[in-house]
């Protein structure tokens, strides 16, 4: 059994008729205690769905701004412990906000894999996105974590064609993400009738929601994406915000934490704007 | 299938790119249908005689194959024990072994309709070989090095650069192989249709570690037929130094079922595997996954990738490819390490004696050699892969020894 968060906020998202907003930040970015306050004030600020990653020295996949949050974060002194302690605090306060983990596989196997399930679980975890792991690497994590009641959240890109979805769609849980680009994170911005033909698509093979990222960085790519889609997802935009907040020395803007949360305020009236595909 | 063969350390890696716990296919989905394509026109070609005859006619015409076998007699006598012979593969086209498993990629990326090379390199070495054979097909090629390399490996730099390629400075992280091998696998997930990504070492997503192996087989292949001709008998030992272990598969993998054969894998050391300055994945790290695989990794306990350190840059990479890894557990390899320091004596002892400039990588083996041969007995045997020549280094080596250029 799943803590069942991800489907109840989908479920609820229908409900009230409009598509969601899924927020990343990195965990420890860019130091405990603000990454812990930004993420306590993001569900109030309109995020739906939390994405929240462990940073990793060699994020293959990501563009420089979440690399360089990655650093940010390690520097900062962020480990595998402080990532499922910040999960731990913000569910001291919000039982209901889904919080998805993601990242890139190293990190998990060296904290060992069912340790790293047990304590995701413990401290509030209701899904993972691993990079690295496709379906070829089930065994490693997806049947384990899902066994365990963790949705394990698939990646779909415009490289999948319909045979391949068949290998990815069978252990899919919690929502299917869709890449909207070929490239890596905060990279070049979708074109929205691409993405939508891509969708459409996807529908046809699954009954999970689905959400978009990569490469969304205003309230106007938001708004265009969240017509067709169920879910959209908003990372580096939100972390070069953290970024531009601090100076050379990585010293804060003391307005860094509002900063961020009025950046998702506009991001979510983008989404919200729009009603649920049907 | 023979018998014999079940005890065979030549049937890995299994379907899924396992070598044992080691290799597999750790990548983004976007790469997954293009690790497939690669996996299934590898098999295809491996398959055709008319793609095994196109290696070889370049190998012969093109890179200079076969590699003489060298006995080293002054340093043979200078070390008093052990009979020295080195693998020539310093004097192919383009100076290092980096050639053979280029034009072996490339020959596959033009069957695949692919228009546009991409590489990453430490030493300048792979990315100068990827340029070559990138000019000589007419395709356009972007290598990416990272910073620190591109200044320490700047006689490369301009000969990629006369060959046409585009050398894109890396700047994020270590800035090194690691950064770079990073930034290239973002080229490929953003450039999916028309790019072929030439990966240097044995390592990477399954079928890359056995794919460059295989290409990198000429070596030992070419070596065991050499030795048995001059001396009669199979070598008692085979030594190559081991970045992410190209060279040393290449030698090794023709002799893994020759049991009176020992194996030497060569690690860099640095300023000492206890300094934390080094990049000695398997005398001095521990199990873990990246760049698309399972492997020997230098971590920290959270799963952080270290930065290595090597005054060899091609050496200077915190992985190594996992059929090196799985070996190493197999107790089928041995891996020893030598410091930066002991490599560089080594290079100046072969220059002076032998009138070989090595590269500094292969000058690790060497180092090895030089602690070892002395206490070996005149009848044994020992083949060492002298896999680049130090042309490249002499910048870096002039550094080191205090001397101006």
């Amino acid at each position: 059994m799943t803590s069942g968060r991800l489907e109840q906020r989908f479920a609820k998202l229908k409900s009230i008729g409009r598509p969601g907003l899924i927020t990343f930040v990195t965990a420890g970015d860019p130091a405990e205690d603000a990454c812990s306050s930004i993420l306590q004030g993001l569900p109030s600020a309109g995020a739906d769905i939390i994405e929240l990653g462990m940073p990793f020295t060699d994020p293959m996949a990501d563009g420089p701004a979440i690399q360089a949050a990655s650093v940010r974060a390690l520097k900062a002194g962020a480990t595998m412990h402080s990532t499922l302690s910040l999960v731990r605090n913000f569910r001291a306060t919000d039982t209901s906000t889904p919080v998805v983990l993601m990242g890139y596989f190293n990190p998990i196997f060296v904290y060992g894999r069912d340790r790293f399930i047990q304590d995701a679980i413990a401290s509030g975890v209701d899904g993972l996105i691993v990079v690295d792991l496709p379906p070829e690497e089930d065994e490693e994590l997806c049947l384990p974590a899902k066994q365990s009641g963790l949705d394990f959240i698939r990646l779909a890109t415009p490289t999948t064609d319909d045979v391949r979805l068949q290998q990815i769609l069978p252990n899919a849980s919690g929502f299917l993400y869709y890449v909207s680009v070929t490239g890596i994170t905060g990279d070049k911005s979708p074109d929205a009738n691409t993405v939508q033909i891509a969708v459409e698509r996807l529908r046809q093979h699954t009954k999970l929601p689905i959400a978009v990222g990569f490469g969304i960085r205003n309230s106007e790519q938001a708004y265009a994406i969240a017509s067709f889609s169920d879910a959209v997802v908003v990372g580096s935009a939100i972390v070069d915000q953290i970024k531009s907040d601090l100076d050379k020395m990585d010293s804060r803007n003391p307005k860094l934490i509002k900063n961020v949360l009025d950046l998702v305020k506009t991001l979510a009236s983008g989404v919200q704007k729009t009603t649920a595909p049907s | 299938m023979s018998v014999q063969k079940t005890n065979s350390y030549k049937l890995g890696p299994d379907e899924k790119g396992y070598f044992g716990p080691y290799g597999g296919r750790f990548v983004a989905e976007t790469l997954m249908p293009l690790v497939l394509e690669l996996e299934n026109a590898y098999e295809n070609a491996k398959n055709d005689p008319k793609f095994a005859n196109e290696i070889i006619n370049y190998g012969k015409h093109y890179i200079g194959r076969p590699s003489p076998l060298y006995e080293a007699k002054r340093l043979t006598k200078h070390f008093g024990g052990a009979k020295v012979f080195f693998k020539r593969d310093e004097l192919n086209h383009t100076g290092s072994h980096k050639i053979n498993n280029c034009i072996g990629q490339i020959l596959l990326a033009r069957r695949m309709g692919k228009t546009r090379i991409i590489a990453e390199t430490g030493a300048g070495q792979h990315g100068v070989a990827a340029a070559t054979v990138a000019a000589h097909f007419d395709m356009p090629c972007v290598v990416y090095m990272g910073e620190i390399d591109i200044e320490r490996q700047k006689p490369n730099v301009f000969r990629m650069k006369l060959l046409g390629a585009e050398v894109r400075p890396v700047t994020s992280g270590s800035r090194t192989l690691k950064d770079a091998l990073n930034e290239a696998l973002r080229d490929w997930v953003t450039n999916v249709s028309d790019t072929f990504y030439i990966i240097g070492t044995a390592a990477g997503p399954h079928p890359y570690p056995a794919m460059v192996r295989d290409f990198q087989s000429v070596i030992g292949t070419e070596a065991r037929d050499q030795i048995l001709e001059a001396e009669g008998r199979l070598p008692d030992t085979a030594i190559a130094c081991i970045g992410g272990g190209s060279n040393a598969m290449g030698l090794f993998y023709p002799f893994l079922d020759d049991k009176s054969v020992s194996l030497v894998g060569v690690e860099a050391a640095g300023r000492g595997t206890n300094s934390g300055d080094h990049a000695a994945s398997i005398s001095a790290g521990s199990p873990g996954v990246l760049h698309g695989n399972r492997t020997y990794l230098l971590q920290d306990q959270d799963g952080q990738i270290k930065e290595a350190h090597s005054i060899s840059a091609g050496l200077d990479y915190p992985g190594v490819g996992p059929e090196h890894a799985w070996l190493a557990d197999a107790g089928r390899v041995t891996y020893a390490s030598v410091t930066d320091k002991e490599a560089l004596e080594a290079f100046r002892l072969c220059s002076r004696l032998e009138g070989i400039i090595p590269a500094l990588e292969p000058a690790h083996a060497l180092a090895h050699v030089s602690k070892t041969a002395g206490m070996l007995p005149k009848d044994h045997i020992i083949l060492m892969n002298l896999c680049g020549r130090g042309d490249k280094d002499i910048f870096t080596v002039a550094e080191a020894l205090g001397d101006r250029l």
